[in-house]
């Protein structure tokens, strides 16, 4: 096998333009891969970090039903304390999960004492909240005497920038809260202006906060409800496997219509930006099929020619008894090697590129947030992926030319001119 | 038992609706260890009878007894293990592989065909490129040798498998007047050392001469 290959390599050689064209077209091909899953990987990553880390959450329970009206805010679907301690313990035997956190989701109204406006609140408990989404009080500016670290206290609310900037509010502005309960009546309590919130793309993503506790007394809750129950895992990428798990679980939890309770759902089905998440798979799975065309039409037009021009040399070799399945290996050998040799460079060439665009790393805008900067990582899994498919492509567009140089009788082969 | 039966063989070309008869109804017998040459005008038959000899061709009719076997019922893969097995071929255009040294080229036989040994493999080619006198330029590739030199390490290609018999076809035809005779007489040197049965093609009346058997060749028959 070891001569097969050695015999392989002297006649790619034996084209040596030939040969690094083809190489050179492959690798090219193979390195836009490496970096364009690199960049996409890390704007993918980042993007879904900002949606998780600093509102959204990488999953969220609801009662049933909620989510499908999640633009009414609905304070009828509220999981009360008996419930909300059944899945704390079901959350709790999960070792997967890192950290959860109650949220209550209300519409108020919102007055400076001179206009009134509306506003979309998320009342949080600002210690579990931290856990849940570590990036949230970046998104944040507060008066610079605040104590480090102080997300929220009670009495406290935090208004997003558009519409600090419309009501003409600054920190530590007094304001009033006004809003109906689920039963109807109104309630409104002062609130003082803790700090302005930037936006931030999808749902969520334009809401103030409050204290949850502060909410339960604007809504006159009897006891402690809440809508939402945002969690973080230790490993995102265990996010399947872990939303599979509790969404079996919760599916124990019937009411006494027979109907789940309870319903799970992952960030992607509650952001827009999933869709250009799955964009981005496509994109790099397009660029995938396009460096799997050139290294097929490359490696297929090498062989063909290669074929053509040796079909003498192919009659000696089957002359003198070499067998068809050897003659076959002979060429195969040659479009593996060419696949194999651009894949290795290729591989170089990408994690190179990879390592020069961490050092001067790439700065763009995305909505609202600027200077976002991109650190694209490509992890081995890829590169083997991205090097087998080259492989076993440069194998099967070899396969048609060894055949037809496996197949090719002597007597024929000989006499060629 | 004679090395090569041929019986009643013919060969027939189907050219668009032409019949053309390469060779018709031959009978013919050699022996082993015999330095037959088959001569005639171009378009005789030569190389259409080296090739049926040769397996690489098949007859139209007739019966081909190589070393006791019935070539012309073999398949591909059959004829191919035959070829490699117990005939070697020398070319009129040598037909060396050209990424291969000269020594590799002798070695090629011997790993791709006969699976041999390295330590094996090293004494039978420094004893066959001995034999034809062209061990101190086994590190050559084709294209560093002249044409008699190239011809020489085509004949420790063809014998390095120690075959019963080797074809040559026209292989001097590509040489100067004392390069042909060397290789000629190189071939028999040899078949007197290995006992080896030479059969080859000639137009050449200088080369015909130093043929033990001569069978001439007139439109596919013998005369």
């Amino acid at each position: 096998m070891i001569r097969i290959f050695k015999i392989a390599l002297r006649n790619l050689l034996r084209y040596k333009r030939r040969t690094m064209l083809t190489s050179l077209l492959i690798t090219l091909g193979i390195v836009l891969v490496i970096l364009f899953s690199g960049l996409a990987g890390s704007f993918k990553a980042m993007m879904i970090g900002q949606i998780t880390d600093s509102s959204l959450s990488q999953m969220q329970i609801h009662k049933k039903g909620y989510v499908s009206s999640i633009d009414t805010m609905p304070l009828n679907l509220t999981l009360d304390t008996n419930k909300y301690q059944k899945i704390e313990e079901l959350l709790s035997s999960n070792t997967e999960i890192l950290a959860w956190t109650p949220r209550i989701k209300l519409n108020a109204m919102l007055s400076n004492f001179t206009d009134t406006t509306n506003i979309r609140l998320n009342a949080i408990n600002p210690e579990k909240e931290i856990l849940v989404c570590p990036d949230v009080g970046s998104r944040m500016t507060f008066d610079k005497g605040r104590e480090p670290g102080t997300l929220l206290n009670p009495g406290e609310v935090i208004i997003p920038e558009k519409l600090a900037k419309g009501m003409n509010l600054n920190i530590g502005d007094p304001i009033v809260l006004v809003a109906n309960n689920k039963d109807g009546s109104v309630n409104g309590l002062n609130f003082k202006v803790a700090g302005v919130i930037e936006s931030i793309l999808g749902p969520q993503g334009k809401e103030g906060y409050m204290h949850i506790k502060d909410a339960q007394e604007l809504l006159r809750m009897d006891e402690p409800e809440v809508i939402e129950i945002a969690i973080r895992l230790h490993n995102f990428d265990r996010l399947d496997k872990v939303y599979a798990a509790v969404s079996s679980k919760l599916t124990g939890f019937i009411n006494k219509k027979g109907v789940p309770e309870f319903e799970i759902h992952t960030w992607d089905e509650l952001s827009p930006f999933a869709n250009i998440a799955i964009m981005i798979d496509f994109m790099t799975i397009t660029m995938k099929i396009i460096m799997i065309a050139i290294v097929l039409i490359s490696i297929l037009n090498v062989m063909m020619m290669s074929v053509y021009e040796r079909i003498r040399e192919i009659g000696t070799m089957s002359a003198i008894g070499t067998s068809p399945s050897k003659i076959m290996s002979l060429f195969l050998a040659e479009g593996l090697l060419l696949g194999l040799i651009s894949a290795i460079v290729g591989n170089i060439i990408g994690l190179g590129g990879i390592f020069i665009l961490n050092i001067y790393k790439i700065s763009f805008a995305f909505g609202r947030q600027e200077n976002l900067l991109l650190s694209p990582t490509v992890n081995i899994t890829e590169l083997l992926w991205v090097s087998g498919i080259v492989l076993l492509i440069a194998i099967f567009a070899s396969l048609q030319p060894a055949y037809k140089a496996s197949r090719m009788e002597p007597v024929d082969a000989l006499g060629h001119v | 038992m004679a090395l090569v039966q041929i019986e009643n063989v013919s060969k027939i070309y189907q050219t668009g609706d032409v019949e053309v008869a390469a060779l018709s109804d031959i009978n013919l017998s050699i022996e082993k260890s015999a330095f037959v040459s088959f001569v005639g005008p171009s378009g005789s038959g030569k190389t259409t009878m080296l090739n049926m000899i040769g397996c690489l061709d098949m007859p139209t009719k007739g019966k081909i007894l190589v070393d006791g076997k019935q070539v012309d019922t073999f398949n591909r893969k059959e004829r191919a293990a035959f070829r490699g097995n117990v005939i070697g071929f020398i070319f009129q255009s040598f037909n060396l592989f050209p990424v291969l040294t000269a020594y590799e080229n002798i070695e090629y036989p011997l790993v791709l065909i006969k699976n041999e040994p390295a330590e094996k493999r090293k004494d039978m080619i420094l004893d066959v490129l001995d034999s034809v006198g062209m061990i101190d330029q086994k590190n050559k590739f084709p294209d560093q040798l002249s044409g008699g030199q190239k011809q020489r390490i085509a004949i420790a290609r063809a014998l390095v498998t120690q075959p019963k018999l080797v074809m040559a076809d026209e292989p001097t035809a590509n040489l100067d007047k004392q390069s042909s005779i060397n290789v000629i007489r190189l071939m028999r040197e040899m078949k007197d050392k290995f006992g080896t049965t030479f059969i080859f093609s000639t137009h050449d009346p200088r080369i015909m001469e130093e043929a033990e058997i001569t069978h001439t060749l007139v439109d596919g028959k013998l005369t």
